[in-house]
């Protein structure tokens, strides 16, 4: 493989975002997807920078591809304006939410008809109930992969991966490409694209589609319910102003051996 | 077997981790609820040491290949997947850790046996399975419940009482060899990475001043250093101070970082992610100051502050160094 022919695909997914209150229907089974906010995974933002900066360092293209429900638009012109070279979006409304075993095999069956040498994606998502799209879809793919990876760099055909374990251990592993990696961090914070940049890739840019096929209806498990977590305790409030606050844990440091 | 538990056993170093036991124990109560048997299954070099502490289980399947002495995410995959599929067992248990997540999923696509990630809750009712997945950061549960014959779940680590799953019966080892040849893969374990030695070990400090997000800036962390020397202890953070490179590795609470025990863990602008509270839950005092009164830290907070750091911080320290005089 020519590194400078390098394709790296990622595969993206919005999830709700979690600094908004986040209410269960009248089913109970389902969040209330009426004032539901969605924004990209984290996890997928750190995976589109892994793949730009190993394109700026080997050269190559970014290939960015999505689901189509929310703000995929939005999410595939800001991959653009980040430095992205194609965005592709997976027809089929996903607004009502799509699990992540049938999410996995879209993305297989896209991933197949764009091509790529090496696919980037989050290491997990924030409602990945039945499991992690990456894993999943590497499985689909048949490649090898590694879940959790902090450091990527690339050795001929093949990526040389760091993956993390307890305790700030890490293996490091050789992995022969094609391969799917999740990513838990990329080496740097992913950049920031500047609104300016993402107006403009939304006039000059265009979201390609690939087809994802037909999902089998999924199967195995249904969900019973949803609910907030009890908490198994309740804290103590502290409360006041700045300084009666700091007096009163003062107080507590004392009382407590701790001062 | 139709109604038997299996339980992937997760070793580094040649020691078994903790969420092993926490889910042998977890497993014995299912297994003997369903009227099957719990079985451990150890892949690994050299592994007799560690299959003899499985004793809770009725009986060890041991996969004892040197191709197999350190965890591979594809010889360790190819192994367990021919085992379930020629077992066939009613529930397989592995840890959503991060050698579990390389696992788990694969496993499920290839061999079409459904998952459910992020247990936190297990139980089984005259043979019907439900499994409760901690979701959305800690905000949300989900109760699911089995449909099929066989299923796949990944357990969340400190989410079951590890003792349960400790005895000093001797198990009965079943030695299996692999079923495939493993050498030639595409994936080869080149070697284990230690973090760098630190300064500071937050695992020995007795007092912490944990920061998160909420600090917004490097600058800012001068704030809580000032903090934490008034009260004689240490820095550390969660997983997206290290990110940004404010602070080193060593420093980092959580799953992918330390777990610390320490009398006082004080937290500011964490919000309390599942993946960090695993790192700090067993501290002795938790005083926790975030803006967002529904932030889960507040959960497992013994104080609990809604303000701004930025207010409370600089009163606390001077407060602190007058009480010290």
């Amino acid at each position: 493989m020519k590194e400078e022919m390098m394709k790296i695909l990622v595969p993206m997914k919005q999830v709700p975002d979690l600094v908004e209150e986040l209410e269960i229907d009248s089913s109970g089974k389902r969040l209330n997807r009426d004032f539901l906010k969605f924004k990209l995974n984290e996890f997928d933002e750190h995976a589109l920078e892994e793949a730009l900066l190993l394109k700026e360092q080997h050269g190559g293209e970014v290939v960015v591809v999505t689901l189509d429900m929310a703000e995929a638009d939005n999410l595939l012109f800001t991959a653009i304006a980040k430095g992205a070279d194609k965005i592709f979006k997976i027809p089929g409304n996903c607004d009502e939410g799509i699990d992540c075993h049938s999410a996995a095999q879209m993305f297989a069956t896209a991933a197949k008809s764009i091509g790529f040498d090496l696919i980037l994606t989050g290491v997990q998502a924030a409602d990945d109930r039945d499991g992690q799209v990456g894993m999943l879809l590497a499985a689909f793919l048949g490649l090898p992969h590694v879940s959790v990876v902090t450091g990527l760099s690339l050795e001929g055909a093949s990526a040389i991966v760091h993956k993390e374990y307890a305790g700030g251990v890490m293996a490091e592993f050789e992995v022969v490409l094609p391969a799917v990696f999740g990513i838990q961090a990329a080496r740097h914070t992913p950049r920031y694209a500047p609104v300016s940049k993402v107006r403009q890739a939304w006039k000059t840019s265009k979201i390609e589609t690939v087809d994802g096929g037909t999902v089998p209806a999924s199967n195995g498990s249904v969900v019973n319910r949803m609910f907030k977590p009890e908490s198994g305790k309740r804290a103590e409030l502290i409360e006041g102003s700045p300084d009666d606050v700091a007096g009163k844990i003062v107080d507590l440091l004392k009382s407590r051996g701790l001062l | 077997m139709p109604n038997d538990v299996f339980v992937v056993a997760e070793h580094l170093k040649n020691k078994l981790s903790d969420v092993t036991f926490e889910m042998l124990g977890k497993g014995r109560e299912i297994a003997d609820a369903c009227g099957g048997k719990l079985v451990a299954v150890v892949l690994g070099s050299g592994t007799k040491d560690l299959a003899a502490q499985l004793g809770v289980a009725d009986s060890v399947i041991s996969v004892d290949d040197p191709a197999l002495e350190h965890f591979s995410p594809e010889a360790y995959r190819i192994v367990l997947s021919s085992v379930v599929k020629d077992r066939q067992p009613k529930l397989t248990l592995i840890a959503n850790t991060s050698m579990g997540m390389d696992l788990a999923a694969p496993l499920s696509a290839e061999l079409n046996i459904p998952l459910v990630a992020y247990c936190k809750g297990l139980s089984a009712d005259s043979g019907n399975v439900s499994v409760t997945s901690q979701l959305y950061a800690g905000k949300v549960d989900v109760e699911s419940s089995i449909t099929s014959a066989q299923a796949i779940i990944s357990v969340l680590a400190g989410s079951f009482a590890g003792d349960a799953g400790r005895s000093e019966r001797t198990p009965s080892i079943e030695e299996v060899r692999p079923s495939t040849s493993l050498n030639d893969l595409r994936v080869k374990f080149r070697r284990l990475v230690e973090p760098e030695p630190s300064d500071v070990d937050i695992t020995k400090e007795e007092k912490l001043v944990s920061i998160g997000r909420g600090i917004q800036s490097q600058d800012n962390i001068a704030l809580a250093e000032e903090l934490a020397a008034a009260l004689g202890g240490a820095i550390s953070a969660s997983r997206p101070i290290i990110d940004n490179g404010w602070l080193p590795k060593s420093r980092q609470v959580g799953k992918s970082g330390m777990s610390v025990k320490p009398k006082l863990y004080l937290t500011l602008g964490i919000s309390g992610a599942p993946e960090h509270v695993e790192g700090m839950k067993d501290a002795a005092t938790i005083i926790a100051v975030n803006t967002d009164p529904r932030a889960p830290i507040f959960d497992i907070a013994d104080y609990a502050v809604v303000g701004d750091l930025f207010d409370i911080v600089p009163a606390l320290t001077e407060r602190i160094k007058g009480a010290k005089g």
